[in-house]
């Protein structure tokens, strides 16, 4: 029963430490102002996958793969040109939303830009 | 029945297969063991598959010749300049000097998509330029590498004039009723190759006055079988074209993409992936992603190559042969 207690303390305590260290991370990366925020594509996919930002935030692709691809809006909304290896392409969300995207040729990536 | 797996050698080298004994069920699997360098024989007759290993004692020369004979080459990606390969522009003219020294000219080429990498116009014009020694009539699909930018605007304006809608087509050749088709635009997130509503009704039309003992040809550059969806290779909407293919004796299939041979019969359809002539990719799941596979350089040539197709009618069969740039062995098939 003690060890219980004990596991528990250090089980809420650890907990604590998280959620102060998520609440700095996130100051540190999501501030209220606008964020430049990177989405690197790498072995077909992109990381990260889904990414929160405040509104007015630039996110930029990075494709870091051998073969080309092309960061498409699922709605529509943008669309890059064909992206070579080391190739950016940067977007501004101006509007507050859920934006899902894939590559165009490769349909089997998809990624998410929420925009608070 | 469920399919089962054909490549098993027999002593004496043959691979022979004759999974139709009941006439009913003529499902199998059969990859074609042209990844070693060697090269593969099929011959197809009314749906059984016979498969020999080319450059062995009593390959089968009697099939492979016929009265219709063409080359398939795929995935040349032009402007493609990593490991494992840097020289795309060797390694496409080493698939012109193989086709050029067939001993039964191929009547044409087929191209199966993917010709340049970056769709500029300067990989299509380095192409054009070396399959020009071919002295061949091209027919090409596009991969979704030729539609980067414009839609395939550009590609449709060098190689598909006298097509219809995204660059579809159909023309006839010693009886034989060749079908070019589009599955590499309006992609939907999270899909696969799409062929779409329109183009499936102008199949459903271009075939509907053939008689049911025309022997079909289909070729596009995404697999029209699914071979590996994690990774996109299939076509979601494959199997309404093929519905309409059904009552055909003979069809045989032809793609590009993956990089691989890899061969399906699944009954009077015959499914064939070819050789890229730029950069192998890996077999499905072997890797974390389907990006270019690295090999050794003296390797390279090995797992790059062609397909020589052989229709003979008297059989009603076609014969797919994958020869490798490295091998030689194609041409102790004429």
């Amino acid at each position: 029963m003690r060890k219980k207690l004990l596991f528990g303390g250090v089980a809420i305590a650890t907990v604590i430490c998280a959620l102060s260290l998520l609440h700095g991370a996130k100051r540190e990366n999501a501030p209220s102002s606008a964020a430049m925020l990177l989405v690197n594509i790498d072995n077909f996919s992109f990381s990260p996958e889904t990414v929160s930002v405040p509104v007015n935030s630039t996110v930029t692709w990075v494709n870091k793969d051998d073969v080309p691809h092309v960061i498409a809006s699922t709605q529509g909304v943008f669309k890059s040109r064909a992206l070579d290896t080391d190739d950016k392409y940067s977007y501004k969300f101006t509007k507050p939303g859920t934006y899902s995207y894939f590559c165009s040729i490769h349909p089997s990536m998809v990624g998410k830009i929420v925009v608070r | 029945m469920a399919e089962k797996t054909l490549l098993d050698v027999n002593p004496s080298g043959l691979i022979e297969h004759d999974h139709n004994h009941d006439g009913i069920d003529r499902r199998g699997f059969l990859k074609c063991m042209a990844w070693a360098g060697s090269g593969a024989l099929c011959v197809i007759h009314g749906g059984v598959l016979t498969s020999k290993a080319l450059g062995l004692p009593g390959s089968a020369k009697a099939h492979a010749r016929g009265e219709l004979s063409f080359v398939q080459i795929s995935d040349s990606h032009m402007g493609f300049n990593k490991p494992a390969n840097p020289d795309v522009i060797s390694t496409l003219k080493a698939a012109v000097d193989k086709i050029n020294a067939l001993s039964e000219p191929p009547a044409f080429i087929l191209h199966t998509g993917d010709i340049s990498h970056l769709s500029k116009p300067e990989e299509f014009d380095n192409v054009d330029q070396i399959l020009k020694s071919t002295n061949k009539e091209i027919f090409f699909v596009p991969g979704e590498h030729d539609v980067l930018n414009d839609d395939g605007a550009m590609f449709r304006e060098r190689y598909g004039k006298n097509s219809k809608g995204r660059g579809w087509y159909s023309f006839a050749q010693n009886g034989v009723h060749f079908i070019g088709l589009v599955n590499v635009m309006n992609l939907k997130a999270g899909g696969l190759g799409t062929l779409g509503s329109d183009q499936l009704e102008w199949l459903r039309d271009d075939v509907s006055h053939l008689k049911a003992s025309t022997p079909i040809v289909v070729f596009a550059h995404i697999p029209l079988w699914t071979i590996y969806p994690q990774w996109g290779w299939g076509t979601e909407d494959s199997g309404q074209a093929l519905s309409y293919l059904k009552r055909f004796g003979s069809v045989t299939v032809l793609n590009g993409h993956i990089h691989q041979t890899m061969q399906k019969v699944e009954g009077n359809v015959t499914f064939h992936t070819a050789f890229s002539t730029a950069f192998p990719q890996p077999a499905p799941g072997a890797a974390d992603s389907p990006g270019p596979m690295k090999v050794p350089a003296d390797q390279l040539r090995s797992v790059l190559g062609i397909t020589d197709v052989n229709y003979v009618q008297r059989r009603h069969a076609l014969a797919l042969v994958d020869s490798s740039l490295a091998s030689s062995t194609s041409r102790s098939m004429s």
